[in-house]
């Protein structure tokens, strides 16, 4: 009984979720509203972590599986990006390169700043 | 009625085989101890040479295994919960990590756009690579619904996080981040999930930083988007 809650919990704000991505003209998917409504309910103390937690960590858990579909699929699309493909990998280096340090630069500049 | 017919009127199959080949996959890694075999890929190739060798066409496999697409959505919701808990341990520090993952995502995006244009690459490849840093669950949907490819920007957001896992002790260095903060900041943004399980065996809480970080980032992502497709021909 007690998951049974816990995965209706979710799903009610899954269903939120959905319903503001049909209501609001922002192409935001419905799981990112789902997300924020749910981080607040936690915040104001409208929902308790153990309501959820047990079904919630089996869900987070099922995250990876859902990339192999997609990346099965690509076998399908890959005429999509054979042309472009030495761009597209330039792109994912000098992206992760710059993305990697400018995060953890920034965090750690302003913490050295803090200290002092 | 033939055998490939028969495989394709099986409606579990296909989520049988993602599970399976994803566990398969997890296993060879931890025998093997090489961390460089994600097993996201690996299980992707395994079912792939299932596919083939029972002749089960890839969009049949994708058509049915849209019953575990369908968990993806309240999954990723649960994303809430483990930001509401980082939160908790890292309230002191948060506007410094949040004025670093903004900084990240900002580029991230800046610089793909910067790089789509001067390549010339089309409009839907280059909404598909957009999302590359943040987590499949919001990087596919935001590309899919913006008239990208949900296979490409899978495949790029995989390609990042696992050079992100592998570089990333490289890149601290490089950068010089020695703080665990700075590095769980960016392990999380640059390369979301597969990041973040590098950042929690380094430290616990670059672990618990990046784990914020890659949900943060995907917010921001999410909510920017619109913005950064119109520079987008």
């Amino acid at each position: 009984m007690r998951y049974l809650k816990q995965f209706a919990l979710i799903l009610a704000f899954t269903l939120l979720g959905e319903a503001l991505h049909a209501l609001l003209p922002l192409p935001i998917p419905a799981a990112v509203y789902g997300l924020i409504l749910l981080f607040l309910a936690l915040l104001c103390k409208l929902v308790k972590p153990e309501q959820i937690r047990e079904t919630s960590s089996f869900l987070v858990g099922l995250l990876p599986l859902f990339f192999v579909g997609p990346l099965v699929g690509l076998a399908d699309s890959f005429g999509f990006i054979k042309g472009d493909l030495v761009p597209i990998l330039v792109i994912i280096a000098l992206g992760l390169l710059l993305t990697f340090g400018v995060s953890g630069a920034v965090v750690q500049g302003l913490l050295k700043r803090r200290q002092r | 009625m033939n055998l490939t017919d028969f495989f394709s009127s099986l409606s579990y199959l296909p989520v049988m085989l993602t599970v399976g080949c994803y566990l398969l996959a997890v296993f060879v890694q931890k025998k093997t101890g090489w961390g460089f075999l994600s097993p996201i890929i690996l299980g992707a190739a395994a079912v792939f040479l299932v596919l083939k060798l029972i002749r089960m066409p890839v969009a049949a496999y994708t058509r049915e295994n849209r019953f575990l697409a369908y968990l993806l959505t309240p999954a990723t919701i649960c994303l809430g919960l483990s930001l509401y808990e980082q939160l908790q341990k890292l309230k002191q520090e948060l506007p410094i990590l949040l004025a670093g993952i903004l900084a990240g995502t900002v580029s991230s995006l800046l610089v793909t756009v910067l790089l789509c244009r001067l390549f010339q690459l089309n409009g839907a490849l280059s909404v598909s690579l957009l999302p590359k840093s943040v987590t499949t669950a919001i990087g596919s949907v935001l590309s899919e619904e913006n008239g990208g490819s949900a296979s490409v920007t899978t495949a790029a957001i995989i390609l990042t996080g696992n050079v992100g896992y592998l570089l990333g002790p490289v890149l601290c260095r490089l950068f010089r981040l020695s703080d665990p903060l700075a590095r769980g900041a960016a392990y999380g943004t640059a390369a979301h999930v597969i990041g973040t399980s590098r950042a929690l065996a380094e430290d616990p809480l670059a672990g618990a930083a990046s784990s914020l970080s890659l949900t943060v980032a995907g917010l921001i992502t999410a909510l920017v988007f619109p913005l950064v497709l119109r520079f987008i021909g």
